[in-house]
């Protein structure tokens, strides 16, 4: 293709990209590295409904004019994202000297919000992602067997859990799993224990927001591979079932090989889905036990009164995204080198 | 009596909409309210006022406190006034959104008492309409059963609670608003005033939770969840209000504003219901105050609203906050508005402030650590560290956020 055909073609989706990606990014990037004003504060009379008391207020005038000065705020560096409530590099070299051995800098390192939000963020990608696969071929495999009658009408329940939002989703279970919701009380029932509580003890509260994002996520892959096997050689299957192929070895040997592209393709949408883990941890009031990246983000924002943290967002959004790329970049790279190969 | 009141209001109603369509109002009115019975009712007199020259509407939110300081940033706002308490007007006070109200109150405000008007620094930034407190809500009954009297420190809450349990009337005797976050973190503010602490060192911005009074305050809620439903972590008000209401506790520290609506005749049982009981919250640790934050409720103006659209605005919750509203609504709150009946369910919040609770304080950096409190003290509560690593925790938190915000 002449460049300037492939240039005429490609301008509109570039400056697209540029417009609502890059620029949000570059935007999002250059808040991380600026604080706010040192504020001017002044002391002043209050009083209201309960009496009279001399109080500290911001001077939000004097204020104001540094604003005007300097709008982004006093620039910081990468101070924000060494901080004690980002990266923490003060505190983790301090334990490292400290000695003590690998458990308590483990515990150290667990005790500061990004690397305790890092710790289940990572898990529950690691855990979910493997088991949304594997889950989701074998519902596509079990539900291609089905005999044709039954196959919409099962294709169209085993969908359900991926139609609902997942906020509603977990806001529904977190009452389902309460000690006398028909989950919770179900399973103590079942192991005899009239103290089980799923939200009490942080485990058991992973053990329901993983199986939670297996039971919300595995729909999407059972579709992606279910859509693949229609594609699978008709030819080849019976060729293997000739040379006397058990049903395994066919799964095995032609049907995985035929939809590796769709695995590359789940597991990468899988990844990114599950790093950026968010929703089930306010539905599921799993904040004491269970905090991920993302819900960094949402309570610098949404915290406290009104005290809004621009910075501290902007800079655990910016680490989240250069942990999606680290994440992404195994499967990435191999599949620009298979490109490569073919081409 | 109910269909009387009811009777009442939709003829005032009616009169209001015919004889006044647009309440003497020019302009428009975009009012943001918290959403709970006593903000459902001002609101709901605002809007009577719809029509004509007046262009009203109303958006309750649970989330209003996160909204406030967006809306009143724009310019025009997106809402010409809000309901603001003494938390959330020091977050617009903070940015500078909030217009003086004196020229308006001076015009339009003969009805407002002076206790009422908020001033800082000389000037009205808002109007108080209502008081809030959390407070203690007790079961006579079971209190009764368990042969223990009415608590009014924190050591007798807990030992009623041992009796309610040895008894076997109730596994979980107490309540409490837990939930990790801001309610946790309101829970340690309240307790911490009570055992007479300071947040931070005198006249400057940094944090000071980190002392003995501090350690007792953690030990004391850790005393407390012991006699709590093991999710206490996961519970926030409605979900306190449902296990009262269910009859699943019997003792609970919980807001005024849910004193009306756990003996409405809805949503419990009328044994329930006629054994619920309120008294102030109780004092800690040989302490004299109740362990408690006063707070108020009001409405400010955002200042980049037009002049008409302010004036206009002030109209509109002068109406909203009238003798006739409280009154027709007199159990949904402590109504700070002149000519109100006390309500019978209000006696919590009164006894509250009567006994000398703080009202929470109205710092600009309050909020900043009011977040660290509410982030790191679960991880105390559930016993993974020591109450002094709590609070280091908590201090260091807050000092990493409070230089971001340029508090230090």
């Amino acid at each position: 293709m002449p460049h300037r055909t492939f240039l005429t073609f490609i301008w509109p989706s570039a400056l697209a990209m540029l417009l609502f990606i890059a620029l949000p990014v570059l935007s999002v990037g250059i808040q991380s590295l600026h604080i706010e004003h040192e504020q001017i504060v002044q002391t002043v009379k209050n009083c209201g409904p309960f009496g009279c008391k001399e109080v500290d207020i911001v001077d939000a005038e004097a204020t104001a004019l540094l604003q005007k000065e300097q709008p982004l705020g006093r620039f910081n560096g990468l101070g924000t994202y060494a901080n004690r409530n980002h990266l923490a590099v003060e505190e983790i070299s301090a334990a490292w000297q400290a000695g003590g051995g690998v458990g308590s800098f483990v515990d150290t390192l667990l005790n500061l919000p990004f690397y305790k939000a890092l710790a289940f963020t990572l898990t529950y990608t690691f855990v979910v992602t493997p088991l949304v696969l594997l889950l989701g071929f074998f519902i596509a495999l079990a539900v291609n067997r089905l005999p044709g009658l039954m196959k919409g009408p099962t294709i169209f329940v085993s969908l359900l859990p991926m139609i609902v939002t997942p906020l509603i989703g977990s806001l529904i279970l977190f009452w389902m799993i309460d000690a006398k919701g028909v989950i919770g009380g179900s399973l103590q029932l079942i192991f005899d224990n009239p103290d089980l509580s799923l939200k009490a003890s942080p485990t058991l509260t992973w053990v329901t927001l993983i199986v939670y994002g297996v039971w919300h996520s595995a729909p999407f892959a059972f579709v992606v591979f279910y859509a693949g096997l229609q594609t699978v050689p008709k030819d080849t299957l019976e060729s293997a079932m000739i040379d006397g192929a058990t049903r395994w070895q066919r799964v095995r040997h032609v049907i995985l090989p035929h939809l590796a592209p769709l695995l590359v393709f789940i597991a990468l949408i899988q990844l990114m889905d599950n790093f950026r883990v968010f929703e089930p941890i306010v539905g599921f009031n799993a904040e004491a036990n269970a905090t991920s990246l993302s819900w960094i983000i949402y309570n610098d924002l949404r915290g406290s009164d009104g005290t809004m943290l621009f910075s501290s967002a902007a800079a655990t959004s910016m680490l989240t995204i250069i942990g999606v790329c680290i994440l992404l970049a195994p499967v990435v790279m191999r599949t620009w080198r298979d490109n490569r190969q073919r081409a | 009596m109910y269909m009387r009141t009811l009777i009442a209001v939709s003829a005032m109603a009616v009169i209001s909409t015919t004889a006044h369509a647009g309440c003497g109002i020019y302009g428009t009115v975009k009012l943001l309210a918290n959403d709970f019975p006593a903000t459902q009712a001002m609101s709901a007199a605002v809007t009577k006022c719809d029509g004509g020259s007046a262009d009203i509407s109303v958006n309750l939110n649970k989330d209003h406190k996160d909204l406030i300081v967006p809306a009143f940033t724009a310019n025009p706002p997106e809402f010409t006034v809000s309901h603001v308490t003494n938390s959330t007007l020091v977050s617009v006070m903070n940015d500078g959104l909030a217009m003086p109200l004196d020229d308006l109150v001076a015009a339009h405000g003969g009805s407002i008492q002076d206790m009422q008007k908020v001033t800082i620094d000389g000037k009205v930034m808002a109007i108080a309409f209502m008081a809030n407190a959390q407070h203690l809500f007790y079961r006579k009954d079971v209190l009764g059963a368990a042969g223990v009297g009415v608590p009014t420190t924190y050591e007798e809450v807990l030992s009623a609670a041992k009796a309610i349990k040895d008894k076997g009337i109730m596994e979980y005797p107490l309540g409490g608003t837990y939930k990790a976050g801001w309610n946790l973190g309101e829970e340690f503010v309240n307790m911490y005033l009570g055992h007479g602490g300071a947040f931070f060192k005198a006249g400057t911005a940094e944090a000071s939770v980190n002392n003995a009074k501090g350690v007792a305050t953690l030990n004391m809620m850790k005393a407390l969840t012991g006699y709590m439903n093991p999710d206490f972590l996961t519970h926030d008000s409605n979900a306190i209000q449902a296990e009262w209401e269910a009859g699943n506790i019997a003792m609970t520290n919980l807001w005024g504003s849910r004193a009306g609506a756990v003996t409405d005749g809805e949503g419990s049982t009328s044994e329930i219901e006629s054994n619920t009981m309120f008294a102030a919250a109780p004092s800690v640790a040989g302490g004299s105050t109740p362990s408690t934050t006063m707070w108020w409720d009001g409405f400010a103006i955002a200042k980049n609203a037009s002049a008409a659209d302010a004036e206009a605005s002030f109209i509109a919750m002068m109406k909203g906050t009238s003798s006739e509203m409280a009154a027709a609504n007199s159990n949904d709150a402590n109504w700070l508005i002149a000519g109100v009946e006390p309500r019978a369910s209000g006696v919590g919040v009164v006894a509250s402030a009567a006994g000398g609770a703080s009202p929470y304080p109205m710092l600009p950096w309050m909020g900043t650590l009011h977040g660290a409190l509410g982030a790191e003290i679960a991880d105390f509560l559930q016993g993974k560290e020591s109450a002094e690593q709590t609070l280091a925790d908590v201090e260091a938190a807050y000092t990493a956020a409070a230089k971001e915000k340029g508090f230090l």
